[in-house]
């Protein structure tokens, strides 16, 4: 038990530093490397809080998809960085207000909300019976199957608009165009020329 | 010692103030607003699986896994735009976005 507590501090206690690097760190790829530390953290708490198919989950698709996708916009697009930093002292009071102002909004309420939670929790699924990863698949391909199927049709939305709004035709690009290598009949290469003697064509 | 669901609901609201914070202080560059987004949303997820977790119930964790497609999706698109708008005008300052009627 006080194990589980100890991993408990580290992980939240990493992530919330993460999360304060990713916000204040000088360097984007810096940025994006905290958020994928913080995400390793967060799924550190899920497998503390049972959840283990979600926490890898996390780790496949967040750290292999998403956190790399921003590794690779903020590397592949030349951005004066320093210029986009200007002005962030005049932001900073307001944030810090709406931000303590909002901090203490929400602890207060989970901990108005903690306590009544508890009270009325149910049988707590006990180890041993199904994991984790089969209990959530038996829930989601059954109850669930629509939304599922609908999460399915946004990532596809989502694929095909990314393809559409970053694909574009360069110009000055030669390209093979197979279907038209394919077209081409001997009446639209070979041309017979009379060559009249002692001219050239 | 014992750890109950206040504390991952602390830790999580901790993480979605600097998701908000990290947007009011970066109103300049978009890559850190989208970053905080995510920050946001992993905070909801932890919210989400805390509550399943606590009260034995899964459906908190489907609707997680929902919040991650979603989030995915948003940080696909949300990149795709960001880089047509860096290609058009060299910038990513997102004051200047407004001139981009029409």
């Amino acid at each position: 038990m006080i194990l589980s507590a100890l991993a408990f501090y580290l992980f939240a206690i990493v992530a919330v530093f993460s999360g304060v690097m990713v916000i204040t760190a000088r360097n984007p790829v810096h940025s994006v490397l905290f958020l994928i530390l913080a995400f390793f953290n967060a799924a550190g708490l899920f497998v503390l809080l049972g959840a283990e198919f979600l926490a890898m989950i996390l780790v496949v698709v967040y750290v292999g998809a998403v956190a790399v996708l921003f590794l690779f916009v903020v590397m592949m697009l030349d951005i004066n960085f320093t210029a986009l930093r200007r002005g962030i002292k005049q932001h900073l009071a307001l944030g810090l207000a709406v931000g303590v102002v909002l901090l203490a909004e929400l602890i207060f309420s989970a901990h108005a909300l903690a306590p009544q939670v508890v009270a009325h929790a149910g049988a707590v699924t006990s180890p041993g019976e199904a994991t984790n990863t089969q209990a959530l698949g038996a829930i989601l391909y059954t109850h669930y199957i629509y939304a599922f199927e609908g999460s399915g049709l946004i990532l596809l939305v989502a694929m095909i608009g990314a393809i559409v709004l970053t694909h574009r035709q360069r110009s000055g690009v030669r390209r093979q165009t197979i279907a038209k290598q394919i077209a081409r009949t001997r009446a639209e290469t070979i041309e017979v020329v009379k060559v009249p003697t002692g001219h050239g064509i | 010692m014992e750890i109950g669901l206040i504390h991952y609901l602390v830790v999580a609201s901790a993480l979605f103030t600097l998701g908000i914070f990290g947007i009011f202080l970066n109103r300049r560059n978009v890559i850190i607003i989208l970053m905080s987004v995510e920050l946001m949303l992993l905070a909801v997820n932890i919210n989400f699986v805390a509550f399943s977790s606590f009260l034995g119930d899964l459906t908190g964790q489907v609707f997680a896994m929902f919040v991650l497609t979603v989030a995915a999706a948003e940080a696909a698109i949300g990149l795709a735009i960001l880089v047509v708008y860096f290609r058009n005008r060299g910038t990513i300052a997102v004051e200047d976005i407004n001139l981009m009627r029409g």
